[in-house]
């Protein structure tokens, strides 16, 4: 049964079903196009759901509405988790995920707000949304508009310098409207090589991550919330908190803890599946794991 | 009287920033050196200081576009070309965000600074982007034209301005009109292409060699993007020689956009005189000129020599 806007929204969604939903729709649309991430969008589905089903004030048939919450993926490779939730929110038909990184697709590998009605930014080179982000933010609060920003970040993209230059410029305009997320799944696409007498990790894991993001979040005047990222109420809560304190001088980081590829039994904390396209048989394992899909999905 | 580039910049943003209330002004730490502490001073509500760090700063704009501002970013052209070319890239450029880059410091003639601070790709660069509008206005009434029509045009711009006065080449009826080319000297031997304050000294060795019984024509190139490509060929038609004269490296950036014009359409006998795939340095400007072949002499003696060896062959 497909999600129809009015149906889609609410307290009374199951987050967690739509979430099972989603990532289905990730692993099926992913095998229909030959290419793209499932890790990523994975880890980053619960966080996705519960902003698109119960934390932002949007209107999927009027993606242009001034009032609307902004979200940027600045973790622009899990593109295909956003398309999932939000045709399941229904801003575009389930069907057209079937197009995902085709030629002439509004659903390209990565995030092009010229072709998509309802992304606020073009990512896909880390580290750049929470600039785009935080202008927005600050043009808002200029407007006298009273809307939340939200940015999703991967633990890895961290390590991109040009985060760093805006969580400082965001604690000094005092950006309480702006909320940066970060999904910390743990993995990147190849990870830190070992030193010379260490002993060979067996898997892609950031031997630092996380560790010292709360105190740099911190340092920088950001208020910090630490959450685990497949715990809808706990998602919720945080990102309720964050708003709360928008009228405050602090933005807010939520440190999210997730699990790469987290749903599927053979890809949860796999860095393999980073960027690796399902199979058949894989496709098969996932339906027979989540369940039938929403219908009329990739692939389906 | 001559005005530099950036002193006219910032204060015809004031003057527009009466009227166009959405116009910001954003500034990574060298208001007082790109003027843009003339607009903070008259519009402090409309001036966003973004500190020492480019990158955020384009972002930001971005995000800004996205509310109807118009926010013009500030800084010397190499930190923005260089250090924040991804943001301009993605940010800007791809989602033809409304963003003004008001790139101050631009080729060599930057102040005693050296090979840090001088942008001597920034034309090829920008010019490469597809969706990203190219200028490089000549004087004061050339500049103050290209911003009026920037910060009024939807669509991103990048404006080459420069830190040192030069002398006034147009009057109160110039209208700036993108991609139009514009011939400041008629001239039968050669036609001599050039662009931003380069065009005035272009000019000066155009006289020298009239003095020496060369007809040297010249055409001044304001909007590298877009260009009347027709027009600069038609130019071409009736010379034996064509030179590209630029404060800027010979590669890929008004020479580079006048060889493929020519090559497509009226392939002749071309000359680049520019920096040639080298570094720059500190020094005073007339030292930097002539150790690039961009003064008036060196370039009119570059062209004298390049045609006596044409009638040679």
């Amino acid at each position: 049964m497909a999600l129809t806007p009015e149906s889609g929204a609410g307290p009374s969604v199951d987050l967690d079903d739509v979430a099972r939903r989603g990532r289905l729709l990730v692993v099926e649309s992913v095998a229909h196009s030959g290419a793209g991430h499932i890790g990523g969008p994975l880890s980053a589905m619960d966080l996705l759901v519960a902003l698109y089903f119960r934390v932002m004030r949007i209107r999927p048939d009027e993606p242009d509405w001034p009032e609307r919450d902004r979200f940027i993926l600045s973790k622009g490779h899990s593109a295909i988790g956003q398309y999932a939730v939000m045709a399941m929110r229904g801003y575009f038909p389930i069907e057209e995920l079937a197009t995902f990184d085709s030629g002439d697709s509004r659903l390209q590998g990565h995030p092009d707000m010229t072709r998509l009605p309802g992304l606020e930014a073009s990512t896909g080179s880390l580290g750049q949304g929470l600039a785009v982000g935080l202008g927005i933010a600050l043009g808002a609060r200029m407007r006298g508009l009273g809307v939340q920003t939200f940015v999703l970040l991967g633990d890895g993209e961290t390590q991109e310098g040009m985060v760093w230059e805006s969580v400082m410029v965001g604690a000094r305009y005092g950006l309480g409207n702006l909320t940066a997320i970060v999904d910390c799944n743990g993995l990147q696409q190849y990870g830190w090589p070992p030193v010379p007498g260490e002993e060979r990790r067996g898997d892609r894991r950031d031997p630092l991550a996380g560790t010292h993001l709360r105190g740099a979040f911190e340092a920088f005047g950001w208020r910090v919330l630490e959450i685990d990222g497949h715990d809808m109420e706990a998602i919720v809560a945080a990102c309720a908190d964050a708003r709360s304190a928008a009228s405050g001088r602090r933005p807010t980081a939520i440190l999210a803890t997730t699990t790469k590829g987290r749903g599927l039994s053979f890809t949860e904390g796999r860095f393999e599946w980073h960027a690796k396209v399902a199979t058949a048989d894989d496709v098969e394992a996932a339906r027979l794991e989540l369940g039938p899909g929403p219908g009329g999905a990739a692939g389906s | 009287m001559s005005i530099a580039l950036r002193d006219v910049w910032a204060d015809t943003l004031g003057e527009i920033a009466l009227e166009n209330h959405d116009l910001l002004v954003l500034d990574a730490d060298l208001a007082t050196s790109t003027r843009s502490d003339r607009f903070a001073v008259a519009h402090p509500d409309r001036f966003l200081q973004m500190g020492i760090a480019e990158q955020n700063m384009i972002g930001v704009a971005a995000g800004l576009a996205t509310l109807g501002y118009i926010p013009w970013v500030s800084s010397f052209a190499v930190f923005l070309t260089h250090r924040a070319v991804d943001p301009i890239r993605m940010l800007v450029a791809q989602t033809h965000a409304n963003v003004k880059i008001g790139a101050a410091y631009s080729g060599l003639l930057t102040g005693f600074t050296g090979k840090t601070h001088q942008d001597v790709e920034d034309l090829a660069i920008m010019r490469a982007m597809p969706g990203m509008t190219v200028l490089a206005p000549a004087d004061a009434t050339e500049c103050a034209a290209a911003v009026r029509w920037a910060t009024d045009t939807p669509g991103p711009v990048y404006l080459r301005l420069a830190r040192d006065a030069g002398p006034d080449l147009f009057d109160v009826t110039y209208r700036f009109v993108p991609g139009r080319v514009i011939r400041l000297r008629e001239g039968s031997d050669v036609l001599i292409v050039s662009t931003g304050l380069q065009s005035v000294r272009s000019l000066e060795a155009a006289v020298l060699l009239e003095a020496d019984g060369v007809s040297a024509g010249v055409l001044h190139v304001p909007s590298l993007k877009p260009v009347d490509t027709l027009a600069i060929a038609d130019a071409a038609r009736d010379v034996r020689l064509v030179v590209s004269v630029e404060e800027h490296t010979i590669i890929g950036g008004l020479g580079g956009l006048v060889a493929e014009i020519l090559a497509e359409h009226e392939p002749r006998r071309m000359v680049r005189i520019g920096i040639q795939d080298t570094w720059g340095e500190s020094a005073p400007n007339a030292f930097l000129l002539d150790r690039h072949g961009l003064s008036p002499r060196r370039v009119a003696e570059r062209v004298a020599t390049e045609l006596s060896e044409l009638s040679g062959r």
